[in-house]
């Protein structure tokens, strides 16, 4: 394996393993099921759509990950400041780059796990009717990647702080500006002082709007390439703040 | 012997603090350099620097030849360090983690297994192999820090207060784990306890307001207490006159001085010129005249006395 590959797989399967030495993994993934699925019948309304497709289950996903991704990223690096580990962690000869992919890998493999926890939904609806398998396979990967753009995001915010408060509610707040971007509340905003090219090119940002996209199983370029940048460049900006502050 | 660490002028500020002022180490194979200083003096940021943790506002640092700056991979290969306080990943075993940290390093299979037992035996962890390390004593945590930083065997060793919260008998066991494996490395060990650069270090660095105040062996040290190597006397108060008379008149003694009296005895100190060694000259002497003296003994700097000195009076002129 190459050198770059081994480091990024040591860091990662040590961090994946992290999470279930504690009651986190336990605790987050029950109740990331438990609220897709009360979100899903309950609020979406599931049965009485009468409809065989997955699309209440997916509608309300940006809202679950605007809650619970930044409760999966603030750990990242704030919990290697306050622990000091950190120091242990960078001065093993490995690069920034291999620990911010690393833990990022770890924490979006998790997420991923989460997500397939998820498959009685798709069970239950492909007993009760004849769903377009396709559409609920893409909505799930469109699914995953938005994940890994708010959790990219979370990374950032948890390598600036070593108190993971401070790095939930800010990667909370930024990821809720994304998801907004396309609505009024941002926009109004925008609108009012800004040229129309800005609020268009913000309202494009919309993980909203795009994730609307998903739920209905397209996938576009636009909506890859934005969620693949917004990941590149956020722990781009990772690796700037560990390299840049890394004394507590 | 080989330079294996070298730092030439490390600065560092943070904000309006300059913790490092001008710095410059070089430490070879075979050589454990006590880093010595007051709280806050800078020892632990120095540390920082030589391992390329944090990057120097001015210097530059290599292990092993190797710029830690411009090759961190290849420097740190070559190092082994234990930071400050020995943080650990809380909620691994020690098994767990050592087999990580080898991991990391890129050592694999039978390898990793043999490095692995033998950082298990050096520092002794057997027995709590498969807890986590979050339960274990501050003692056992240390020790796991220091199985870590040994684990590949590294020409270089930076160890920040290994021995802080270990009990006298684990104290001695990392000492000695430390001259065993001076030798071969150049070692680096901060600390504030002075025993203990007497024990392991053949050189000791002390710093104060991020300068370097002293540097050289231990007794180099000691030798900068006034009464160092100074003898003192036990006699009875009745031969004590006699004897400061005939002590004063030996050409080798600056002065002596009188320490205190109890029980009908007093205690003096006579104070060598120069350094001179003066025990044989004393004893021949008082038998020669018969004064029969209870006790004497040759005085030994504390290193602790040095370290006030030091650091207390650089300060000030500092001020």
């Amino acid at each position: 394996m190459p050198e770059m590959l081994r480091a990024t797989a040591v860091i990662a399967k040590r961090e994946f393993v992290a999470y279930f030495a504690t009651p986190l993994a336990a605790v987050f993934l029950t109740i990331f099921v438990a609220l897709t699925g009360a979100f899903a019948f309950y609020v979406g309304q599931f049965f009485e759509r009468g409809q065989a497709d997955l699309s209440s289950f997916f509608a309300y996903q940006p809202w679950l990950f605007l809650l619970l991704v930044p409760a999966i990223a603030m750990r990242l690096w704030a919990e290697e400041r306050k622990s000091g580990t950190i120091e242990l962690l960078m001065t093993l000869p490995i690069s920034p780059w291999e620990a911010v992919v690393g833990k990022f890998l770890a924490a979006w493999a998790f997420i991923g796990l989460a997500l397939i926890l998820t498959f009685p939904m798709w069970i239950t609806v492909n007993v009760l009717g004849e769903p377009d398998n396709g559409v609920i396979l893409t909505s799930y990967l469109g699914s995953f990647l938005m994940a890994g753009a708010f959790l990219a995001i979370g990374s950032f915010v948890s390598a600036l702080t070593k108190n993971q408060v401070i790095a939930f509610i800010l990667a909370a707040t930024i990821c809720f500006l994304f998801v907004m971007s396309g609505v009024d509340l941002v926009q109004n905003a925008l609108r009012a002082w800004a040229p129309g090219i800005v609020s268009a090119a913000v309202a494009s940002l919309s993980f909203l709007t795009h994730f609307q996209q998903i739920a209905r199983g397209v996938v576009e370029a636009p909506t890859i390439i934005l969620f693949v940048s917004l990941i590149v460049f956020a722990l781009f900006a990772t690796v700037i703040a560990i390299d840049q502050k890394k004394a507590a | 012997m080989t330079v294996l660490v070298e730092s030439k002028a490390l600065r560092k500020t943070f904000g309006p603090i300059v913790a490092v002022d001008d710095i410059s180490l070089s430490v070879r194979r075979g050589e454990v350099l006590g880093f010595l200083g007051p709280n806050g003096a800078g020892k632990s940021t120095t540390m920082k620097m030589i391992t390329g943790f944090l990057e120097p506002d001015h210097g530059t640092s290599a292990i092993c030849g190797i710029d830690v700056q411009n090759h961190p991979k290849a420097a740190k290969r070559k190092l082994g360090y234990l930071p400050e306080g020995a943080p650990l990943y809380a909620e691994m075993t020690p098994r767990a983690f050592l087999s990580f940290i080898a991991a990391v390093r890129g050592i694999d299979g039978k390898e990793r297994e043999a490095r692995v037992a033998d950082a298990i035996e050096k520092t002794r962890i057997h027995s709590v192999l498969d807890q986590r390390i979050e339960t274990l004593s501050k003692g056992y945590k240390r020790r796991v820090g220091l199985a870590q930083a040994v684990l590949h065997d590294p020409p270089v060793l930076i160890m920040d207060e290994p021995t802080d919260g270990l009990d006298p008998n684990q104290k001695h066991h990392v000492r000695n784990l430390i001259k065993d494996m001076a030798a071969e490395k150049a070692i680096v060990v901060s600390t504030h306890i002075l025993e203990e650069v007497e024990a392991v270090c053949t050189r000791a660095v002390v710093i104060t307001k991020g300068r370097i105040v002293a540097d050289g062996t231990a007794e180099d040290l000691m030798r900068r207490v006034p009464y160092h190597g100074a003898v003192a006397i036990r006699i009875s108060e009745r031969h004590a006159k006699a004897a400061i008379s005939v002590l004063s008149a030996l050409d080798l003694i600056a002065r002596v001085e009188t320490l205190e009296k109890a029980n009908s005895h007093v205690a003096l100190r006579a104070i060598p010129k120069n350094g001179k060694t003066i025990a044989t000259d004393v004893a021949s002497l008082l038998r020669e005249k018969e004064l029969p003296i209870e006790e004497l003994f040759v005085e030994r700097g504390k290193l602790d006395d040095v370290f006030r000195q030091i650091t207390t009076t650089e300060g000030a002129q500092d001020a």
